[in-house]
């Protein structure tokens, strides 16, 4: 059992306050990524779960107890830190054993449990090793296998990721789904890359400015994100956002655009009419056809091979992404409309939260 | 044959040697003048007192030397003092580093007091410690004995190895101080708190992390130190002139005294000689264990 508990987690830097009042409730054995663009407080939150940082104000509790002043070492936690933190003058074996050697676990246990965290790591042959003579994979694989060996309660990992290149990345990406599924226990992880939250998550919280901005299974915060800044930081690649006013009459809603063009909508939103909106449609929801609403001129086509992202340049001078699988629906400076699918249209209000599709709220006057 | 130049990069083309070779040669020339001099003189009987005596005598300045218990109390005395004062500053220098690394009020004042001695003239700080500290009458120390009814010490004349010892360890604490700081400020803040996280606190920490990240600076101290602490004159010239007797003689003060005291060229030029191979032997041990050091 391993849950942890934040309730109005708060953290001041002198009068700058970078983490904004967090609750959030983890289950036991969960996968939880916080994802948020950088210098949104993610490693700041991580690091008082860890212990490393004070809390200002809030609680923090692992198993309903409250760990505010518990020191790092006993909260029973293990941090994977992007910088790999290895201690370079120690074998790779002798690095993975510190925490134990520390804790006085007798000599041949602590050999026992090294080998087999390296096992789990196919570590087996470098364990000899020094960090230096390591490949940016392998040291990474060290400082998890640092983290499995001590057997912690919760793993915190800090972008583990963000040092490998893309190939590498994406191995270690199903590495670390594997070894959640194998090891069964509790996983805090930070990232700025959408991809890996979407990958790796059970619940994505995605973090905005200090606060929470969602809390989600992926596919829920996908197809039903409360902002705009949600909408435009999960999915890849990006929703379109397109800003518009909002016009409705006795029998229908239509959202106007800069350009003038008018998009109509599945739903009357509890707005005023002339407010301004912003619709947001994922590039797979959006077609090339004829009788589309809007219009624009095809700047650049990216062949993906699976798939095709295809750039317009609105007539508002807005830009759109249309994906498709292999074909490209249309050539660099062509002409194009483009059709909506109102049912996969989402719609957010003048503050940028999502408007309720299911609001029918009939407009006062 | 044509050489296309933008394919092929310049640099087989010239020839750099001659470019190096004033700095070089110079260089040899400083270094090979002095060298063969003392060579030459050490072989020679050259005594400035006795305008005729001279001529080829070869090693017996040598076995005169090693006949003379004098140069075995000098090279035990030499070995003493290096030893010593290198000790003293790694521990004392680690201490401050450590110190001057955390944060207090004051820290910016303390760390330039606690660097400043080794930007004082050698002969100053042995003056000061001799006159101010150290003196059997006015100095310092002796005040606080007699104040706290402790019989003085004449510490020159009682513990004169010592007291030099205590002044050049004085000038050099500084250096390493400074030169451990700087690595510690390098300390990597991950790696601490990854040690933190894995249960390793105060002195464990020092132990397990800050130390063997500070062996290489360590290394360079001793070596840079050695280099110089070799050659300390000043300090004993200043405050016991290598005595009483021989007590606080080294190598160094030891050729000084038969060259310019005794007026024997001969002899002195078998003591450089000596201490140039002594200063070899710890060369080749220094490079060895600091190559192995820096070689992570
Ligand atoms: N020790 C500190 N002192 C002052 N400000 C800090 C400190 N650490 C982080 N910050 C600030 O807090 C904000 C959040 O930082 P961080 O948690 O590292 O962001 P993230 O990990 O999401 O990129 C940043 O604006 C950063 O400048
Ligand atoms: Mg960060």
């Amino acid at each position: 059992m391993a849950t942890v508990t934040l309730n109005n987690i708060r953290k001041n830097y002198g009068s700058l306050e970078v983490v904004k009042g967090v609750d959030l409730e983890i289950r036991d054995r969960e996968f939880i990524v916080l994802v948020g663009p950088s210098g949104c407080g993610k490693t700041t939150l991580l690091r008082m779960i860890a212990g490393l940082e004070t809390i200002t104000s809030g609680d923090l509790a692992i198993d309903g107890k409250r760990v505010n002043d518990v020191q790092p070492d006993e909260r029973g936690l293990a941090m994977v830190f992007q910088s790999y933190a290895l201690y370079p003058h120690m074998s790779v074996a002798d690095n993975m054993g510190f925490a134990l050697r520390m804790a006085g676990v007798p000599k041949a246990e602590r050999q026992s449990k090294v080998r087999d965290a390296a096992r789990i790591l196919q570590l087996e042959p470098y364990l000899d090793r020094r960090p230096g003579q390591l490949s940016g994979g392998q040291r990474q694989r060290v400082a998890i296998g640092r983290a499995i060996v001590r057997n912690p309660k919760v793993f915190l990992f800090d972008e583990p990721l963000s040092n490998l290149d893309a190939a590498l990345r994406m191995q270690m990406r199903i590495e670390l789904a594997r070894l959640h599924h194998e090891l069964d226990a509790t996983m805090i992880y930070v990232t700025h890359d959408q991809v890996e939250a979407m990958t790796l998550a059970d619940r994505i919280v995605v973090v905005n400015g200090g606060r929470i901005e969602q809390v989600g299974a992926p596919m829920e915060i996908y197809a039903n994100p409360v902002s705009t800044f949600v909408a435009g930081f999960i999915g890849a690649p990006k929703m379109n956002l397109l800003a518009g006013k909002l016009q409705c009459t006795s029998d229908a809603a239509q959202a106007i655009l800069e350009d003038g063009s008018a998009v109509t909508l599945p739903t009357r939103p509890g707005l005023a009419n002339g407010d301004a909106i912003t619709i947001g449609i994922r590039p797979e929801a959006l077609r090339v056809t004829a009788d589309g609403s809007l219009a624009g001129r095809v700047t650049v086509v990216e062949h993906l091979g699976g798939e095709t992202l295809t750039h317009i340049e609105l007539a508002s001078g807005q830009l759109a992404t249309v994906k498709t699988d292999e074909r490209a629906p249309a050539k660099v400076g062509q002409t194009v409309r483009l059709g909506v699918d109102p049912r996969r249209l989402h719609l957010f209000g003048p503050d940028g939260r999502a408007v309720s599709r299911r609001s029918e709220a009939l407009q006062p006057g | 044959m044509q050489r296309n130049a933008s394919t092929d990069s310049i640099g087989p083309m010239i020839s750099t040697r001659p470019l190096l070779a004033p700095s070089v040669i110079l260089l040899l020339i400083w270094m090979i003048v002095p060298l063969a001099l003392t060579l030459w003189f050490s072989m020679q009987r050259y005594s400035l007192l006795d305008a005729s005596a001279g001529g080829f005598v070869g090693f017996r300045n040598y076995v005169f030397l090693f006949t003379d218990p004098n140069l075995f109390n000098a090279l035990a005395n030499t070995i003493f003092l290096v030893a010593g004062v290198l000790v003293a500053s790694v521990v004392i220098g680690l201490a401050c580093a450590v110190a001057l690394d955390q944060q207090f009020p004051g820290r910016g004042i303390a760390r330039l007091l606690c660097i400043a001695p080794f930007f004082v003239m050698p002969t100053v700080s042995a003056l000061i410690w001799k006159n101010l500290l150290m003196h059997p009458v006015n100095g310092l120390f002796a005040y606080i004995s007699r104040t706290l009814g402790l019989p003085v010490v004449d510490w020159f004349a009682q513990w004169p190895l010592f007291s030099v010892g205590v002044i050049v360890a004085w000038q050099w604490i500084p250096f390493a101080t400074l030169i451990l700081l700087t690595s510690l400020q390098s300390l990597d803040r991950d790696q601490v708190e990854a040690a933190r996280m894995d249960g390793a606190k105060g002195l464990r920490l020092f132990r397990f992390i800050t130390l063997p990240h500070l062996a290489r600076s360590i290394t360079i101290v001793v070596m840079i130190e050695t280099i110089f602490l070799l050659s300390v004159f000043a300090e004993i010239f200043v405050t016991t002139a290598g005595g009483p007797g021989n007590a606080s003689t080294t190598l160094p003060f030891l050729i000084y005294k038969v060259a310019l005291l005794d007026y024997n060229v001969g002899w002195a030029s078998a003591g450089g000689v000596i201490a140039i191979i002594l200063a070899n032997i710890v060369a080749y041990f220094l490079v060895r264990t600091i190559s192995h050091n820096l070689d992570r």
